[in-house]
């Protein structure tokens, strides 16, 4: 997070020796994985602490409220007893932490199954949907985002660029489950050429919709972030020598261009990945999308606390390990990333 | 309260509100989100009874008396969304105002709390805000429950960690800077410090912090009416419209078309506020690049067509280098360069010598025309179309900042080797053979773990070096360099010298030495072309730029003003 902007070790004179390696191999990657993980292992605890005080923090009598208008008093004993609500708070919270590390996340009564078996069924449909998305951003948004910074760099192709940046703009803010529903209306109610909703038959095929309604407004962001950094990375003088060296356009895009855009991107992305995970919870609604989206706000509308907690713990600690994943592909891409506190 | 102590703490650069630097986005997004408040607002005062009273012009489609059709019960489409979207609006004021109030409390109060306090709260703070903020709605409407006001709360309390993280960044920063540590040393109290100095030189990011919890609080609080866990009926808002006019979506598409376009209206509208205030407080935004429209690289074809062979590898005729405007800023410059000759160009910046240089490697800046009666290196005419292959054939450069001439993502061996593979078919493994032939060349010591660097683990001098074996690496029959020591310190930059001058007397490499040191260029050159405002003023031999034989009075004057290097050692000789 620190060292960006490395090119401007050199810039004064120095000696004529070799600078003392401030990032030498094993060590700077074993200090950086930990502080990585440090970071991880925070947002975890965090995670497992609120999700176990949902419960507590219900307003009036959760059992109550959890059984539903209709149930009898017998019923409501029967879902105090499953919430532990009958037993001292610290008690309940040393079970909940006990069953976590045994992979226990209680047990879901509006399925009566087994809150893991829920999450586990659920995980794949959301996991593959924010995977597909993410592809679509990346493989439109980077080319996307170059081409046009390329197109109107020095201020260039005045009009393309205002152009771009009010279209980006203006589809970045529409909301996904809008998004999503001028989808349905243009491919599957005008167009009728793909599935309005998920089938169990094509899978793959009512995919794209609720994939294109998460990507489209990520990719008018990234494309963004990737057009300004186009800009700045061409005025810089590496750029002059991959110039000089007279390696062609598509050469000098890929290998002098693209790898010092990527740390600004991927940062972004991570960021993005993880909004996806939340843009999940509508447009799976929109969709009917069988992940854990759909099933979080399901199992909220039923007042199935075990499940919500579960759920959400799992969408917590699966951003977190995004936002680590994103950290460990930017220390390889960029060294200077990984060597920390130098720039 | 304070007001006579704090008359006495230094002058604190406070933001001026009334300095709002209006532009476009923010002009149209503040008018959009005017006008749709206005209109939301009457429709729900006028419009009422047609939104929400039953009538018996059921699913009625579009017509003149109700322009987006009726549902179900009867009802006005266009007038339920507008209704429904004044409630949204509402709905998205108070939630912002709860958590820009709470989020900046928070943030500033971490700031005055001990350390210990401080560290940790900053820790959760900085992890709360790592959650997805809708997964954090979500879980606040599950323990507050359906409704309205659960629905505020729960979108105010999932957005104030995203506040106030700024709020403490930003108090953060101003706790260092001088005028608070002096009011903190003065004895100023600490409410009055937040108020005073604090939050005057936060309002600027905080304006956008605003804007931006608007537009996301408005987008969450639809997106949980819209999945149900919001606005309950028969209560309202745009999400919940959205919601209920899915399922019909096949029989009446219209019925979505209200509620999408207002949420569209609301949340372009706080987009356009949000970038519109960030492009007002980052002048560096909106500051356009100066208009140089693109002119085409015009060259005029070579007059005279004499095709033959002349001993000169560089041949430099009436040279004319234009900005797009035509003011010409070199005024045709004609000059040769034997093989294996070092010619040295001196003068100011601005004189011309650099731009020269650029001509000859065809690698202007944009916006600027060069235009010859002859241009050619070796037997590579610049003045017709060379493939990339004859131009890094022709001419290799040297730059002057080797610090940053290198791509900081790849590995030294990487870059080095790119001439010989691209223009001479050499595989990775050859490649690196002869670079590490040239690197011992240039005298690096250890060239594989060279090879292995990436550029910011090596020092300038090492990376000038690579520089030279990189430009050497393709052959060139010119090697441009452009001040290549300036950027050095006196020894290091001998060495370069050193290399130069081997490379002269190794091989038939003709050489453009651009400089502003003429002592270094009498030690090294053999030919010296003094250059003033875009023209050659005067040529001078080494042996007459040694006597002191020069008659330009410019010349003389670049002389007396260097610091003669007597003693640069063991350069040229």
């Amino acid at each position: 997070m620190t060292a960006t902007t490395g090119q401007q070790t050199g810039r004064t004179t120095e000696p004529d020796r070799p600078r003392a390696r401030r990032a030498r191999g094993g060590s700077s990657w074993t200090s950086f994985a930990l502080r990585r993980l440090g970071g991880l292992v925070g947002v975890v605890v965090v995670a497992v602490v609120v999700t176990f005080v949902i419960v507590p923090l219900i307003p009036g009598d959760p059992a109550v409220s959890a059984a539903g208008p209709d149930a009898t008093v017998d019923q409501i004993a029967r879902v105090r007893a499953e919430l532990g609500l009958d037993r001292p708070m610290l008690e309940r919270f040393l079970d909940y932490v006990g069953g976590l590390l045994q992979g226990d996340l209680g047990h879901s009564f509006s399925l009566n199954a087994p809150v893991s078996e829920v999450v586990l069924r659920r995980l794949p449909f959301t996991a593959g949907l924010a995977f597909l998305a993410l592809l679509v951003v990346l493989a439109v948004a980077v080319p996307l985002g170059m081409a046009v910074g390329a197109l109107t760099r020095g201020g260039r192709r005045r009009r393309l660029d205002s152009a771009f940046g009010y279209t980006t703009a203006f589809v970045a803010a529409i909301p996904p489950y809008v998004m999503a529903t001028l989808l349905v209306l243009l491919f599957a109610v005008t167009l009728q050429v793909l599935p309005p909703a998920y089938t169990r038959s094509q899978p793959g095929l009512s995919m794209l919709l609720p994939a294109l309604a998460l990507s489209i407004p990520s990719i008018c962001l990234i494309a963004r972030v990737v057009r300004r950094e186009t800009a700045v990375v061409l005025e810089q003088d590496y750029l002059r020598t991959a110039r000089g060296w007279r390696l062609g356009t598509l050469r000098t895009a890929a290998r002098y261009a693209l790898p010092n855009l990527l740390t600004s991107t991927l940062t972004l992305s991570g960021i993005i990945l993880v909004g996806m995970l939340g843009g999940a919870i509508s447009v799976e609604t929109v969709f009917g999308w069988p992940g854990l989206g759909l099933g979080v706000v399901n199992a909220v509308a039923t007042k199935d606390y075990p499940l919500v907690q579960g759920i959400v713990l799992v969408l917590a600690v699966l951003s977190a390990l995004m936002t680590m994943l994103v950290d460990v592909l930017l220390g390889i891409v960029d060294p200077r990333v990984r060597g920390g506190q130098h720039g | 309260m304070a007001e006579p102590v704090t008359a006495t703490v230094p002058a604190a650069p406070v933001a001026r509100p009334g300095r709002l630097r209006w532009n476009g986005a923010l002009i149209a997004g503040t008018l959009l989100l005017v006008v749709t408040g206005v209109v939301v607002t009457i429709a729900s005062l006028t419009m009422l009874e047609s939104a929400e009273g039953l009538s018996p012009d059921v699913a009625q489609p579009a017509s003149a008396a109700h322009w987006l059709g009726t549902d179900d019960f009867g009802r006005d489409l266009l007038a339920r969304a507008l209704v429904g979207a004044q409630a949204s609006l509402l709905m998205a004021l108070a939630a912002t105002a709860i958590s820009m109030t709470a989020g900046v409390l928070i943030g500033t109060a971490i700031w005055t709390a001990p350390r210990r306090i401080r560290e940790f709260a900053l820790r959760i703070v900085e992890i709360t805000v790592s959650y997805p903020e809708l997964l954090v709605a979500v879980v606040l409407a599950a323990i507050l429950g359906a409704g309205r006001w659960q629905l505020v709360l729960a979108v105010a309390l999932a957005n104030i960690p995203a506040t106030a993280r700024l709020a403490a960044n930003l108090s953060g920063a101003i706790h260092q800077r001088d005028f608070v540590t002096t009011a903190r040393l003065t004895g100023v109290p600490r409410r009055a410090l937040i108020g005073r100095h604090l939050l005057p030189n936060m309002a600027e990011p905080l304006l956008i912090q605003l804007a931006a919890s608007f537009s996301t609080g408005l987008v969450a609080m639809s997106a949980l009416s819209f999945v149900g866990l919001g606005v309950q009926t028969p209560d309202y808002d745009l999400g919940r419209l959205l919601a209920d006019a899915l399922p019909a979506i096949y029989s009446r598409p219209l019925e979505v078309v209200g509620p999408t376009l207002l949420i569209l209206l609301l949340s372009i509208g706080a987009m356009l506020v949000g970038d519109g205030l960030a492009a007002a407080a980052d002048p560096r935004v909106t500051r356009r690049a100066p208009s140089t429209p693109r002119p085409p690289v015009t060259t005029r074809p070579a007059r005279e067509q004499d095709s033959s062979a002349s001993p000169a590898t560089v041949e430099v005729r009436d040279l004319v280098v234009r900005r797009a405007d035509g003011t010409p800023l070199v005024h045709g410059v004609s000059f040769d360069i034997g093989r294996g000759e070092i010619l040295g160009v001196v003068g100011e910046s601005g004189s011309g010598k650099s731009l020269t240089a650029l001509s000859l490697s065809r690698l202007l800046p944009e916006g600027l025309t060069a235009e010859a009666s002859r241009l050619r290196i070796a037997g590579t005419d610049l003045l017709g179309r060379p493939t990339r292959r004859e131009l890094a054939d022709a001419v290799a450069m040297i730059y002057q900042d080797p610090g940053t001439t290198f791509n900081p993502a790849l590995r030294m061996g990487s870059q080095l080797t790119e001439v010989l593979r691209v223009h001479r078919g050499k595989s990775p493994r050859e490649a690196r053979e002869i670079i590490t032939g040239l690197l011992e060349d240039v005298h690096i010591v250890d060239p594989p773990r060279l090879l292995r660097s990436h550029p910011y683990e090596l020092s300038g001098g090492m990376r000038q070096r690579a520089m030279i074996a990189a430009a050497l690496a393709a052959r060139p029959s010119l090697l441009i360099a452009d001040e290549p020591t300036t950027a050095l310190d006196v020894t290091v930059a001998a060495g370069i010298l050193r290399e130069l001058a081997r490379i002269r007397d190794e091989t038939d490499t003709a050489t453009l030495f651009i400089s502003h040191d003429l002592g270094v260029v009498e030690e090294l050159c053999d030919r010296v072309l003094v250059m003033k405002d875009g023209v050659i003023v005067e040529e001078l031999s080494r042996e007459q730029l040694r006597s002191g034989e020069v008659t330009e009075p410019y010349t003389r004057m670049l002389l007396e003003s260097v610091p003669r290097l007597s003693a640069t050692p063991g350069v040229g000789a």
